[in-house]
């Protein structure tokens, strides 16, 4: 029993308004995991009605293969911390990505009729694998994080991009399957180059590239197997993944072209001169000072940035918003720059693990103008996501970064193991200022201190 | 279909996926990453078509590891998403009985 071709296409029409429907039910957590049922119910019928298509002539194997990665992806999926999401991320988009050059391959091997629109999603797809590979590796911490290169690399880079076109024209001339397999070796390196050089800051940028990539990709198959489900598919994720990189470089002020090109280096120098420029000492609290300044205030907007997700600080820091709203009638909000993770809206997620309300987290622009009104800032982890020149020194590598105002509020406590600068290597004039106290330690031990204290009373 | 046919889908598809993604609160910006991985995975469908063919030749053997990492990839992307989502979902209800 086949099903007709008409009914294939009407499945896939379902399937595309019910992936767009998925997508769409994202804009509120409310309708999301509804809308999340919609997506897996949409792959699972598409899935189905394929099974059933006149091509499967055999579908033992694929059924083995199908069922063998659903295993390994849920496993993978169930066991992630969500510290680690970034990195399952990557690996997720190269693989995708890979699948994307075997499935040229096969299709070369098998007809060869559309050899330029293979080339590309063959290409694009190596790409994003030998990319997400590099960037997997950065974030899981096998291979340095910093911005690797070497003096030549950009022009390299550029040879091979011309040695790609000219290889892929010529295959798409003569159709010399050597040449195809050529193609995709560029492509892998081109991958491996373009990502090594970049910074472990500018990961969710890169991050958010790659995911694009994966979506062009697909895009590339469906017009390479005439297939209308990949490409609209593949155009949704494409641009899916091109917003969220714009919004990251937005949130950083760098231009995706200095990101790929690895630009943050250049102005190290600069910077370090402003550090060496004051004398003055910051002032250090204890948990005890933090705790009955918070206790007595009637606002706190806590700041947590990645380093509060590294120290798993962040279930003790919901106890210590929840004791303060409780116990102490304190209003209690978190504040979230853009980039306060790895990848876009990570720190929404790991809050949410550690169960605060979302409705007490906020987005940069809705809170900025609420510091001026708090008692305190509590800064987590964090660091240049607060740091005021951004504002003011122009020759401070992140100059026109959009920061968090926490220096407006009365009291600023930041919680850091010692005064080392940021990710970016940029000193914070915010340690040394008359209302900052500077709590030292691991930041969820001192949050334990500032529990144990509120707890007490 | 000629290629101007799947231009005018890839075209417009572009435009679907612009407003309903700036529409994405960006909140949920993690799990729309994770749901476009799965999503993404509908190359399975391309690949699947390949390796039903009959003979177990090259071209099957490259369909059928396709096959298997985009199922990789559908899977994981759904369930991590699912996992997160029951993230956000948890702590509106655990807030609800609370305040009753």
């Amino acid at each position: 029993m086949f099903v007709s071709s008409s009914f294939m296409a009407f499945v896939y029409i379902l399937t595309s308004v019910l992936f767009i429907l998925s997508i769409r039910g994202l804009s509120s957590p409310k309708t999301a995991r509804k809308a999340n049922l919609l997506g897996i119910f949409a792959m699972f019928l598409v899935l189905a009605v394929t099974f059933f298509s006149p091509d499967m002539k055999d579908f033992v194997w694929p059924l083995i293969v199908l069922f063998l990665g659903a295993m390994l992806g849920s496993y993978m999926a169930i066991k992630v911390k969500m510290t680690a999401l970034p990195q399952m991320v990557a690996l997720f988009n190269g693989l995708g990505g890979l699948s994307a050059v075997f499935i040229a391959l096969a299709e070369i091997l098998h007809h060869q009729n559309t050899p330029i629109e293979t080339s590309l999603g063959m290409i694009i797809g190596a790409l994003a694998f030998s990319g997400s590979m590099i960037a997997f590796a950065k974030l899981q911490g096998l291979i340095s994080p910093k911005a690797l290169g070497f003096k030549y690399l950009h022009s390299l880079n550029l040879i091979l991009a011309v040695a790609l076109i000219g290889v892929c024209v010529a295959f798409c001339l003569n159709k010399n399957l050597s040449l195809f397999y050529i193609l995709a070796a560029l492509s892998l390196i081109l991958g491996f180059l373009l990502v090594l050089p970049i910074g472990g800051a500018d990961m969710p940028v890169i991050i958010s590239v790659l995911n694009a990539y994966s979506g062009w990709a697909a895009v590339g198959i469906g017009f390479s197997l005439n297939n209308v489900l990949l490409i609209i598919v593949g155009a949704i994720v494409g641009a899916s993944g091109a917003i969220l990189s714009y919004i990251m470089v937005k949130a950083m002020n760098r231009s995706l072209w200095h990101v790929m090109s690895g630009g943050m280096n250049e102005k190290k120098e600069v910077s370090s001169q402003s550090v060496a420029n004051h004398n003055q000492t910051a002032k250090v609290g204890s948990p005890e000072d933090a705790a009955f300044i918070m206790e007595n205030s009637s606002k706190v907007i806590i700041v947590p940035g990645y380093g509060m997700a590294v120290a798993q600080a962040q279930h003790v820091l919901r106890t210590m918003a929840k004791d303060l709203a409780e116990k102490f009638g304190v209003e209690v909000k978190f504040a979230i720059h853009p980039v306060a993770g790895r990848m876009p809206g990570h720190m929404n997620v790991l809050l949410a693990e550690a169960n605060v309300d979302s409705e007490d987290v906020f987005e940069m622009d809705a809170i900025n103008h609420e510091f001026e009104t708090a008692d305190v800032a509590f800064v987590i982890g964090a660091n240049d996501v607060t740091n005021p020149l951004a504002k003011t020194d122009a020759s401070s590598p992140i100059f026109g970064m959009p920061v968090l105002e926490v220096g407006k509020a009365k009291t600023v406590f930041f919680v850091k193991r010692s005064l080392n600068s940021g990710y970016s290597g940029v000193d914070n004039p915010l340690f040394y200022a008359d209302n900052t106290l500077m709590l030292y330690g691991d930041a969820k031990h001192v949050t334990e201190q500032i529990v144990a204290v509120l707890e007490q009373k | 279909m000629d290629i101007w046919t799947l231009m005018t889908i890839f075209v417009l598809a572009c435009f679907v996926g612009y407003f309903v993604v700036w529409g994405v609160t960006p909140a949920l910006h993690s799990p729309l990453m994770s749901v476009s991985n799965a999503i993404s995975g509908i190359v399975i469908i391309g690949a699947l078509t390949l390796a039903g063919a009959e003979n177990m030749d090259e071209s099957k053997i490259f369909a059928l590891l396709a096959v298997f990492l985009a199922a990789v990839n559908i899977f994981g992307g759904f369930v991590v998403s699912q996992r997160m989502l029951m993230m956000f979902k948890k702590k509106t209800s655990a807030t609800q009985k609370e305040n009753k």
